[in-house]
């Protein structure tokens, strides 16, 4: 293998995979943008996921504990306030004094608060398991992906489409799984449709109490419309901000949305947790949107404007424009956008040709490896250099959450930033987790290794020379994680 | 990041979750004589400079050797007295409390056999207990509790030793089980690894460079001991500065003690510290090493308090692989050295002096014409401790505790 196609194979796996891990560059051979085009070919699946609940079983899971926890909480209190008052009366009748009586009957109203919710906090909330069990497939999937540029399109497609957990913890993982991850390879309308139509996005932004002023629960309710799903679908999801709608293009999107919701989890023990179109929240008659009148009465109407902004140019263009600075720089080449918008338009939104159109641009190879790593990248690059393949989802979230990005979390619609001017001032934090994590795994990782067999040696020599001189194994398996090679691709 | 559970045994699972093992069995060393003795032994790893933590004020040629960066009774803050020749830094009050109550004693020019100046073979040697590198994977302590059980000295159902960290100390390793516990808090890089990273950048990033040397001068201005509660430290917000540090020892420190205070716990436990290798701006007087000094004292302060009753049947060892060089080097620090000090605490302790056979810091008296002279072996030391304080049979200790040391003798009369 030559130098340069060494040198390529390196780039390629920082810039479109989840960084080199041992065997990885002799995997990729002489034809590196071959291999990140044929691992587009593979099934995109998560070998464990059918372990899992499905989004809809862990909503019913989560809202079952509350339910009893609720139902405990109320039953624990009324049988401290029955005491309370037992004991009360018997007071009365020893004539006790009343500074006495008052002071006890204070400390027993605590108690009958405290009884409620030491009987509510005996049920655990079941839906912190099961975003951990998530982030431990999600996380063990890139660690062990030969290149990760499929799983790298995952992180891509699921923070384009954030949810928070937040907000929705029991759903986060299986929201990816089921919306994102499913579709991450097919076409962008079908992309579009799957998340929009989840029940985790409605829930997250807030669509399960939008309904249409003249709906029959409109009216029975005297309540109306939010426009939040309405409005970040097409600022965030689609056309881009400044791209041409206008306040009253929101307002009717927002109409033809009202009825998107979910199964109530206690109706329905083997739906709930599922998307429903439910027509008495529904705004009824055609609506206006971007100069086109849709005059479907259900579902349907929603699903047709979906499908025009998934096919409008502006979201050809945003797609293409943030795909790009996601993977290549921060300002991409003007050129490569309009290839892969080019691609996105003649292709009707094919999400694995327009990726291969990067790939297979000479633009994307002559860039500078300049672009600072996300935290959640740069982590797992760290990771795989080492070989390890197997998380501590407690630890490794916990990381995630020290480094500004936690997983599923991001604090709004709009996911986690993509340029450096976020990121950078947390390049110390990096340095303590970095250090941490040398700490532990250094009786087992030796970081010459790691150059020489990981990398190829493809390692500036200012590194290479820092590690040799370090005073410890740690400190240099530190060092080489925070070097530029590691923070940048 | 810190996170990862890398090999499938209980032991690394266990670190890995932070989580603190639960145990049943009642290790009780020398029960028979109704005592119920405690030992920790701490590891500063990174070479401690012995003269810049307790200077031989008397000695004629110190303040030549050191000049302005020498502890001084007259410094500024002033050293702490200990007798007519030593003071001790003033970062350590406690220390100096413990010692003036007699319940610490410090022993100067002290080295391990090893004679070289590699950290990792320094240390390899300071916790196998061997005479060379590379022998063995089982620490001394560990041997030492394997011959108390085989001789009836513990509780036969089992014995166990404590290590904190993330990585169980050599000093702990082997044969008899261990278990472990990690402390929640992150432990900052070392300011010697900052700097070689600024270094780095330096060549490679400048807008990484800058975006560091920022976030070290933060550090360094919220990084005075004594400002703030470092037990209210967040670790998610706090600035890398020494409070992190000073709230890490601490933590672990007090919470070994917690363990080894309980009735049920374990007996010996060890521990290490890094960040010793002060080889730029060392910083003896007001610095990276006063600051360290300051931390360790905090945490010798939370093991006094944790100790609760146990307190006055404990003895805490603290060494290093070996000192520095007597003299300041290029960039205002120390390189790597031999001898230095070694420092015991504890309620169970015969204290209140500084045991040294003072070789003197004239340039022919110096090792090699650079480190501090070793005239007391540190195995001396290790061997008294635990001939009179833990029982362990002297021929054990000469055998199997500490191989090939026939002709290093027990210290005697080192506990009360």
């Amino acid at each position: 293998m030559s130098n340069s196609a060494t040198a390529e194979a390196v780039l390629a796996l920082h810039r479109f995979g989840m960084g080199p891990r041992p065997g990885s560059i002799a995997a990729l051979g002489s034809d590196p943008r071959g291999a990140l085009i044929a691992e587009l070919d593979r099934p995109l699946g998560l070998s464990a996921a059918a372990s899992l609940p499905t989004s809809a079983k862990a909503y019913r899971t989560v809202a079952d504990a509350n339910a009893r926890r609720t139902a405990r909480a109320k039953q624990a209190q009324q049988q401290a306030k029955k005491q309370q008052m037992a004991s009360a009366a018997s007071a009365d009748q020893a004539q006790a004094q009343p500074d006495g009586q008052a002071q006890g009957y204070g400390q027993e109203k605590d108690a009958a608060e405290m009884a409620a919710k030491q009987a509510a906090d005996a049920i655990p909330d079941p839906g912190r398991p099961i975003y951990l069990q998530e982030a431990k497939l999600r996380t063990e999937a890139a660690l062990a992906a030969e290149i990760g540029f499929a799983e790298r399109l995952v992180w891509f497609w699921s923070n384009h489409f954030c949810i928070s957990a937040n907000k929705i913890q029991s759903m986060s993982g299986a929201y990816e799984r089921e919306a994102v991850r499913a579709n991450t390879l097919g076409r962008f309308v079908d992309l579009l449709l799957a998340v929009e139509g989840h029940p985790a996005m409605l829930f997250y932004l807030d669509n399960l109490e939008s309904m249409g002023a003249n709906s029959i629960a409109g009216i029975n309710r005297n309540r109306g419309l939010n426009e939040n799903i309405a409005r970040e679908i097409m600022e965030l999801h689609t056309l881009g901000v400044r791209t041409g709608y206008t306040q009253d293009d929101v307002i009717s999107f927002a109409n033809v949305m009202t009825g998107w919701t979910l199964v109530p989890p206690g109706a329905d023990p083997q739906h709930g947790g599922e998307f429903t179109f439910n027509p008495r929240l529904h705004e009824p008659g055609g609506q206006t949107v971007l100069g086109k009148r849709y005059e479907q009465e259900d579902v349907e109407q929603g699903r047709a404007v979906l499908r025009d902004l998934a096919a409008h140019p502006a979201t050809a263009t945003h797609v293409a424009a943030k795909l790009a600075r996601h993977f290549v720089a921060d300002e991409p080449p003007p050129v490569l956008v309009e290839q892969m918008a080019k691609t996105f338009r003649d292709t009707e939104g094919d999400l694995k040709l327009v990726a291969i159109a990067m790939v297979s641009s000479d633009e994307v190879w002559r860039a500078a490896p300049a672009k600072l790593k996300r935290p959640s990248e740069w982590g797992v690059g760290m990771v795989r250099a080492t070989g390890i393949t197997q998380i501590d989802p407690v630890l490794y979230t916990g990381g995630q959450q020290l480094l500004g990005e936690p997983l599923w979390r991001p604090s709004a619609p709009k996911g986690y930033p993509d340029d450096e001017a976020s990121w950078i001032d947390g390049v110390g934090r990096r340095l303590d987790v970095a250090n941490n994590f040398a700490e532990r795994i250094v009786g087992m990782v030796d970081p010459q290794a790691i150059i020489e067999d990981v990398f190829a040696s493809q390692i500036a020599s200012e590194v290479k020379q820092a590690v040799g001189r370090a005073e410890s194994r740690q400190q240099a398996l530190a060092l080489l994680f925070m070097s530029s090679d590691f923070q940048r691709r | 990041m810190g996170v990862v559970n890398h090999l499938p045994t209980r032991r690394e699972l266990l670190a890995g979750s932070g989580a603190l093992f639960a145990w049943s069995q009642m290790p009780r060393i020398a029960r028979a004589e109704g005592r119920d003795p405690r030992l920790l032994v701490i590891v500063l790893r990174g070479a401690l400079d012995g003269l810049g933590a307790v200077a031989p004020v008397g000695d004629p040629d110190w303040v030549a050797l050191r000049g302005d960066r020498a502890l001084v009774l007259d410094g500024k803050p002033p050293a702490l007295p200990l007798d007519a020749f030593f003071a001790l830094n003033p970062a350590m009050p406690n220390l100096h409390r413990l010692y003036r109550s007699g319940k610490a004693a410090i022993v100067h020019a002290v080295a391990t056999p090893y004679r070289e100046r590699s950290h990792f073979d320094g240390q390899d040697v300071l916790e196998s207990g061997m005479s060379k590198p590379g022998v063995t994977a089982s620490g001394w302590l560990n041997r030492a509790l394997l011959a108390l059980e085989s001789g009836g000295g513990v509780d036969p159902r089992g014995s166990r030793a404590l290590g904190i960290g993330s990585v169980t100390p050599l000093v702990v390793r082997g044969s008899a089980p261990v278990m472990t516990w990690v402390p929640q808090r992150l432990l900052p890089a070392s300011e010697d690894t900052q700097s070689r990273l600024l270094d780095l950048y330096q060549h490679t990033d400048p807008k990484l460079a800058t975006v560091l040397q920022a976030r070290m001068k933060l550090a360094s201005l919220g990084g005075a001991p004594g400002t703030g509660d470092p037990m209210s430290d967040d670790p998610t917000l706090a600035p890398p500065g020494i409070a992190r540090v000073r709230a890490y020892f601490a933590e672990a420190a007090g919470t070994a003690a917690r363990y080894l205070a309980k009735p049920d716990g374990p007996r010996v436990g060890a521990m290490g510290f890094v960040g010793w290798d002060t080889h730029i701006a060392e910083g003896a007087v007001s610095g990276q090493l006063y600051n360290l000094l300051g931390a360790l004292d905090g945490a010798f302060a939370a093991i006094e308090t944790n100790m609760g009753e146990a307190w006055k049947e404990t003895v805490v060892a603290v060494v290093t692989e070996f000192g520095r060089t007597a003299r300041i080097n290029g960039t205002q620090g120390t390189d790597h050295g031999t001898g230095t000090v070694a420092f015991l605490i504890g309620g169970g302790l015969a204290g209140g002096r500084v045991i040294a056979d003072w070789p003197g810091l004239k340039p022919a008296q110096l090792f090699e014409d650079r480190d501090l002279k070793p005239t007391t072996d540190l195995r001396a030391v290790l061997k008294g401790l635990l001939r009179d304080h833990l029982r362990v049979d002297e021929k054990v200790l000469a055998d199997a505790v500490f191989p090939g040391s026939a002709d290093v003798k027990p210290m005697g009369g080192l506990v009360g």
